[in-house]
């Protein structure tokens, strides 16, 4: 992707946040008045575990350009241990992306409490800039959504 | 006849790939199937059988129909544009042929399949004779000689040559466009070569499948038959068998949501599968002993009823080759041969 | 093979067992096929060759539904997806008399057709009991000759081992096979480009004809309703409309398989369009070796799944 493309490229992101850590972040981000960009969209699941392999894989075929997972941090679940296999499951479901030649870059996880307003917001921004920086989705994506 | 000498196809390919779109066994990652030529494609024509069958050139595995917007309140539909653009398959085999003929009698009657028939329309249709048979080929069981061509342009491959003759108005069309390219041949060689090829096709095991206890008629006697209940067990209920059948033409038709549009496209679908043929009070076959039966009944007695006796198989023997339980119609065949 | 014959007929007999699950003859020496063997009369047709690659241990989930016992006929590898179907409750072990029976390798079909052999009737030399390593192969078009050793599927180029896992007896001798290393592929295709990945892998998926053969034939894949036959989807689990659902499917099916996946090789053995799926659920078992510890699913029945387990400082997503 050329530099100056980057500039009117918005990337569409989709942010999956577990309801008792990130997504109370992300509300206090809100409340706190923290910016972060409004390519980033939000869906709130239970828990960082909640996110089936195939949520993140319909979401690039829908069209989005990344996605983020983010969860209450190792040892602070509020079902004590979801997100300790979530990390595992992620882990392994990121490493097999790269290895059939998505860029790697187009998914993280972050562990993001409920106080960490800042976190939340710097994480989204950072996430959104490297998306931009990667350009466009076009190895994982389904066809007849493009148009 | 005309004939050329092999190493002279390229010219001819790209020649005629210039003029139309020209498609033709061609070996991709480990796998030949039928694929569209360019000059970076690796031709094998020497190889007797495509994984897939070259239906999908006419009828393809997936296909839009229409797509459907909403905007301002309103709803517009934006019909699929038809394949009206000439182009030439070349080397298909006479089963494939033959099972084309079968699909013309699916698609083509009333209410015509205008995708199918504009496909039909468009395609300039080159066989190639079969020089060496292989073991799972039955062609011979329903009639057909692979030694004699078939379609708009028969063709053999004899020595270092390669013979053509056209079999109809579209067939001596391609003929004359290429006419530069070629030189006149003896008919006889090409008897020759086609004797050989029936001798040959005489040793081969299944050749001789006897199907006189099959076709019209014969519902009643088959279908409650208990061997079904033995047959059906090593099935593994996937669609390997349909998806490479020649003949096989049920299709599904589903909507897919693509953001502001749906797309509604029609993909093959499989008697094998658990979902075949649902509806809304649920399912008429509810079990894999009655799917595989639906299978082998619809193409030895069931098209047979509604087709004045034609078998819809023709014999190519994919599904004996790739099965991957390793059953197969022939096997289902001797089975009740066996039986009576 | 006769040893073998004998005493499933043996054990018909003596009432051991109600049936047998075994191989059945097929039309041309090669294509041999699984069978239930319902009285002792149907052995006849029974056979135990180097194509009786078909690993029997998921037909194990029907057979429990029936009468009494069945005798089933297990290779090494088959033993491991036999074990992780009776971890995950699939089937009984009391329903089920094992015979494991030595291996010295299965055979590959379409590795001896690539030699240009065609017009085969008959194959001899695929005695799985024989010391033999010739295949003498009779065709329509003249005798051919290939070393036994040369015609093997993949997946026993790089054995897991030859040991039984669980048996209650054992019938022949297993053979060593290796020749490769299990993960030498999946290692090059690490070192290649990202750019270069992603081309190999839409070479080999775009060839998929979504026909579900992997799946259905996969001891591993043995849910009730698979997520795919969902009619909740507005793609078909039979269309292979756009190379998206291939990926979409593999992926996830190889995600699904992962940490119980005993790397049978079925999955590549039966796929019509050669596509080497193998490649996908090594590369789990890799990076679960690498991460969690080696494991090796179905060599007993206790140990926990890697992705049903987890330990405090494992390491985080995307940077390893």
């Amino acid at each position: 992707m050329p530099m100056n493309s980057t500039e009117s490229f918005a990337p569409k992101i989709v942010a999956f946040c577990c309801n008792w850590c990130s997504y109370a972040g992300a509300d206090l981000a809100g409340s706190s008045r923290l910016a972060y960009p409004a390519d980033v969209k939000i869906i709130k699941v239970p828990c960082s575990c909640r996110v089936n392999p195939m949520f993140i894989l319909r979401a690039f075929e829908k069209g989005a350009d990344g996605v983020i997972i983010c969860g209450c941090h190792p040892g602070d679940c509020h079902y004590s241990t979801g997100n300790y296999y979530a990390r595992r499951r992620m882990t392994l479901l990121f490493s097999m992306l790269e290895y059939i030649g998505i860029e790697k870059d187009r998914v993280r996880v972050e562990w993001v409490s409920a106080a960490e307003a800042v976190k939340f917001s710097e994480t989204m921004n950072s996430f959104v800039l490297q998306i931009k920086n990667l350009g466009e989705n076009v190895r994982l994506g389904d066809l007849r959504c493009k148009s | 006849m005309k004939k050329i000498n092999l190493n002279k196809l390229k010219e001819l390919f790209a020649y005629i790939s210039e003029k139309s779109s020209l498609f033709l066994p061609i070996e991709s990652a480990n796998s030949i199937n039928f694929g569209m030529y360019d000059e970076k494609a690796k031709v094998r024509l020497d190889v007797l059988k495509t994984s897939k069958s070259p239906k999908d050139l006419f009828f393809p595995q997936s296909e839009t129909l229409y797509s459907c917007q909403s905007a301002k309140g309103k709803i517009s539909i934006e019909p699929q544009a038809l394949q009206n653009d000439e182009f030439v398959v070349f080397g298909m085999k006479n089963c494939d042929f033959a099972a084309l003929e079968i699909l013309d009698k699916v698609f083509l009657s009333e209410p015509v399949d205008t995708f199918y028939k504009a496909r039909r329309d468009n395609a300039t249709i080159v066989t190639l004779a079969c020089a060496r048979p292989s073991e799972s080929c039955f062609c011979k069981a329903y009639g057909i000689d692979c030694a004699q061509g078939a379609g708009d342009v028969s063709a053999w491959i004899i020595g270092e040559y390669f013979y053509w003759c056209a079999n109809t108005q579209k067939g001596v069309a391609l003929l004359e466009k290429t006419a530069h390219l070629f030189e006149d041949a003896d008919e006889a060689d090409v008897e020759s070569a086609k004797a050989q090829i029936r001798d040959i096709v005489a040793k081969m095991p299944l050749m001789s499948l006897d199907l006189k206890n099959w076709g019209k008629g014969k519902t009643a006697e088959k279908f409650d038959s208990p061997l079904w209940d033995e047959l059906y067990k090593p099935c593994l209920a996937c669609g390997t068998c349909t998806f490479v059948c020649p003949t096989c033409q049920c299709y599904d038709i589903k909507d897919y949501k693509a953001g502001e549009k749906v797309v509604r496209y029609r993909c093959w679908d499989s008697c094998m599968y658990s979902d075949f043929t649902m509806m809304a009070h649920g399912n008429n076959r509810t079990s894999q002993m009655q799917r595989f039966r639906q299978r082998f009944m619809h193409k030895l007695v069931y098209f047979p009823d509604n087709n004045d006796g034609v078998f819809s198989c023709t014999g190519c023997g994919r599904c004996v080759d790739k099965c991957p339980a390793s059953l197969n119609i022939v096997k289902v065949i001797k089975a009740f041969d066996k039986e009576a | 093979m006769q040893e073998l014959k004998n005493r499933i007929k043996q054990l018909m007999e003596e009432n051991v067992a109600q049936r047998a699950l075994g191989w059945k003859k097929g039309e041309f020496g090669y294509d041999a096929q699984a069978a239930f063997f319902e009285s002792t009369d149907e052995l006849d047709d029974f056979v135990y060759n180097g194509f009786c690659g078909a690993n029997l241990s998921k037909y194990m989930i029907e057979a429990c539904k029936k009468e009494g016992r069945t005798i089933i006929c297990l290779k090494p590898c088959d033993t491991y997806s036999f074990n992780q179907l009776l971890k995950e409750h699939r089937i009984q072990r009391e329903k089920a008399y094992i015979i494991g029976v030595g291996c010295k390798g299965t055979l590959d079909i379409s590795k001896i057709k690539a030699n240009g052999i065609e017009g085969i009737v008959d194959i001899e030399g695929a005695d799985m009991f024989s010391s033999e390593n010739l295949l003498k192969i009779k065709t329509v078009y003249g005798d051919h000759e290939l070393a036994y050793s040369d015609a093997l599927l993949e997946r026993c180029n790089c054995c897991k081992g030859k040991e039984h896992m669980i048996f209650d007896e054992i019938i022949g001798e297993s053979a060593d096979t290796v020749s490769a290393d299990r993960f030498e592929q999946i290692e090059k295709i690490e070192q290649l480009t990202s750019i270069e990945k992603f081309e190999f892998f839409r070479n080999e998926l775009s060839k998929c004809i979504r026909c579900n053969a992997c799946r259905n034939a996969c001891p591993a894949c043995n849910c009730r309703k698979c997520v795919f036959d969902s009619d909740k989807f507005d793609s078909a689990q039979k269309a292979n409309s756009d190379s998206f659902e291939e990926k979409m499917f593999h992926i996830i099916r190889a995600f699904h398989v992962a940490g119980r996946c005993t790397d049978c090789g079925e999955c590549s053995r039966v796929c019509p369009q050669n596509i080497p799926l193998h490649l996908f659920n090594r590369k789990f078992i890799k990076d679960i070796n690498m991460l969690y510890g080696d494991f090796s699913a179905g060599s007993n029945c206790e140990e926990n799944c890697p992705l049903t387990s987890y330990s405090f400082d494992d390491a985080e997503p995307g940077k390893i």
